[in-house]
């Protein structure tokens, strides 16, 4: 047992060990059957269901005092939330924390993932608010597990090409549903769909956990993950038509800002660490930064 | 103004810190203490104990004083305090038949052997605001009921049993070995589940949604015909068998309150008609939680009685996914959380919408005309 350097009352990373053994436990079948969702007797953590208790589980099992920490919500380091997490582990842990993607070697994120490539070695754990790509069609866990079982996924199909009826498009723009190793459809948590591709054959380990839903699922280092679509309708991705205004970086994901009332908005890095990280380097706008009122 | 969007440390430790003063309130009017909530809010206190799953008056006090009130916030924690306990083996059944009984009511008979002991009860009250109350006074002590002193108390369940009238508890109820019972903390909930699953999830289940499940299986959505067979409130001993020692020493105490529910079962083909029951346990004094915890564990059986699954108390899976408001609560209110990195997706999309809708001016009108 790894004693807590810290004086919390509590373990080393919060959680009991024996609590830890049965989430690797977890882990280890849910990354030999990636994409399958493994459920797991999930504990009340101290912050609320929906806070990210599943990744903060996830987290504190796979901690070691050498690893070093970041811990981002949308996409960012300095949101509340990931500011609570963060401190929450340098307090149970005393662990080192980062905000650089590439100095960590774990990751806890909701809703992206990062837009610097994950290395081997590293590990994302994604927080999960409902792990279950079926539940929005069919409300029974009794029969999602059974659709799961018999690799019966028409009705997600159906849905998907409903949308194109309907729209020309899917109309599915974040948690887009994914195929992990030709086998499970599996929900990739709320990212925008923009970052799905960053899951395919990445050498990361990536982990999921659904707290509140009690499951742990995986995607193992070097699997093929094919967001769903069709031969004459491939899955394609939202790209910005500007870059940021900050660090003028493309091809990223970026989040509106609305500057005043009157439409002023500016468009700028989700990814906070990665704006940073390229106004170091001496990036910065391209042209003017702000999109004219309307 | 961008780091503005964007939340901080100081934001967060701020926001902490106004918690902690709004809490304490008027710095003029005494401070609350734990001893006071636990002594004179004690059914406040025995409500978080119930739903919190853990028997400890001075903690739940102490939540009650933290969160300011607000039950489930102390609920919740006392349920994360909980989670980091170990486990260190399971107790023999609780013997409620034995139960050193402070109250103990049945609804369907006049009298019945160890009589019916009213207790401390707000049933026969005038619910007349007591302006006396406001005022510090002194309280004579009561009088504690001692109808038959030392008389058995047997449980109403088994006087009907005798006569093969009512259902008796099966091993598959979870009676006999409890290190054979299922732990809804160390394993996941999964369907369908049996009853030692289900009482567990309804013992701390959150008393509004039962009580409102409980009120529509009166209102005809999975109608139980249901009786108080019995309702008791009580210490009773719990023991623990030491397998080094051979044999069963006694841990403590705990007030509990049953409630077994009498309903009517017209039988099928191959069950004779009797009386099923419904039946609740909740830590403290919580009568109202114990009767809505049987009144749904009754509706919950509605297939083991062949009886039409139909009203949403009945529902085994939307029930117990839905009765925890630890889950509940968090779930709701992460609503609160940031979600613009979703919402700029689907911004994006409804522009994208907007776009095609406008570009499909004769379609567009014609579905304007059709609404």
């Amino acid at each position: 047992m790894i004693e807590s350097p810290h004086e919390t009352g509590y373990n080393f990373a919060y959680l009991d060990e024996q609590t830890k053994r049965m989430i690797r436990r977890a882990i280890m079948k849910a990354i030999a059957i990636p994409g399958y969702q493994v459920p797991f007797a999930a504990r009340e953590m101290p912050m609320p269901h929906g806070w990210g208790t599943g990744g903060v589980q996830l987290t504190a099992a796979l901690l070691g005092p050498e690893d070093v920490l970041k811990v981002i919500d949308q996409g960012a380091d300095d949101t509340t939330n990931a500011v609570s997490i963060r401190q929450f582990f340098q307090k149970t842990a005393g662990i080192a924390t980062t905000t650089r993607t590439d100095e960590a070697s774990i990751i806890q994120t909701r809703h992206r993932i990062p837009e610097m490539p994950l290395k081997a070695g590293q590990i994302l754990v994604y927080q999960v608010p409902i792990p279950e790509p079926l539940r929005f069609l069919e409300p029974r866990e009794t029969e999602t597990r059974k659709m799961h079982a018999l690799e019966e996924y028409g009705l997600m199909h159906v849905k998907l090409y409903e949308d194109i009826a309907r729209h020309g498009y899917i109309a599915t723009t974040y948690a887009y549903p994914v195929r992990v190793e030709g086998r499970y459809v599996m929900d990739p948590s709320p990212i925008p769909k923009f970052d799905n591709p960053k899951m395919q054959m990445s050498p990361a380990l990536q982990l999921f956990g659904a707290g509140r839903e009690k499951r742990i699922y995986a995607i193992a280092p070097h699997t093929r993950v094919a967001s769903l679509d069709f031969d004459d309708h491939p899955f394609k991705i939202n790209r910005f038509d500007r870059p940021c205004a900050l660090c003028g970086g493309e091809g990223v994901y970026l989040d509106e800002v609305l500057m005043d009332d009157r439409g002023q908005r500016m468009f700028v890095c989700s990814d906070t660490s990665y704006c940073e990280s390229r106004r170091a380097m001496g990036h910065g706008p391209v042209d003017a930064s702000a999109e004219p009122a309307r | 103004m961008y780091v503005a969007v964007k939340g901080g440390e100081k934001a967060i430790k701020n926001a902490h810190q106004l918690l902690a003063d709004r809490r304490r309130g008027k710095r003029d009017v005494p401070e609350i203490s734990a001893d006071q909530i636990r002594e004179q809010l004690s059914l406040a206190v025995d409500r978080v104990m119930s739903e919190g799953s853990l028997y400890d008056r001075d903690l739940a006090a102490l939540a009650i004083k933290q969160a300011r009130g607000d039950l489930i916030e102390a609920i919740f924690l006392i349920r994360a305090y909980r989670a980091t306990l170990p486990r260190l083996g399971y107790t023999q059944a609780l013997s409620t038949a034995t139960m050193q009984v402070e109250r103990r009511i049945s609804a369907i008979f006049k009298d019945l052997p160890g009589g019916q002991v009213l207790g401390p009860t707000f049933d026969y009250t005038h619910r007349l605001i007591d302006f006396k109350l406001a005022a510090e006074q002194e309280i004579a002590s009561g009088v504690e009921a001692q109808a038959q002193p030392g008389a058995p108390m047997p449980k109403v369940a088994s006087l009907l049993g005798e006569e093969g009238l009512i259902e008796t508890a099966s091993a598959a109820d979870g009676e006999g070995d409890p290190t054979e019972m299922a732990d809804i903390t160390r394993e996941p909930l999964s369907f369908p589940c049996g009853r030692d699953l289900r009482l567990q999830s309804l013992a701390r289940a959150d008393e509004g949604f039962l009580l409102a499940l409980a009120y529509s299986t009166q209102r005809g959505y999975g109608r139980t015909h249901p009786f108080v067979g019995e309702i008791r409130v009580g210490a009773v001993d719990v023991e623990f068998f030491v397998e080094e020692l051979g044999f069963e020493v006694p841990l403590g105490r705990l007030q509990v309150t049953e409630c077994e529910m009498v309903n009517q079962f017209v039988g099928t083909d191959t069950l004779a008609p009797q009386f099923s029951t419904g039946y609740g346990l909740v830590f403290g004094h919580c009568e109202r939680k114990a009767m809505s915890v049987a009144l749904v564990e009754r509706a919950l059986r509605a297939e083991e009685f062949g009886e039409t699954v139909q009203a949403p108390a009945q529902d085994a899976e939307f029930v117990l996914s839905h009765c925890d408001n630890v889950q509940a609560m968090g779930f709701v209110e992460h609503l609160k959380l940031p979600h613009y990195v979703d919402f700029q997706s689907e911004l994006q999309l409804v522009r994208q919408l907007r776009k095609d809708f406008a570009a499909r001016p004769a379609q567009g009108a014609e579905k304007a005309s059709v609404k």
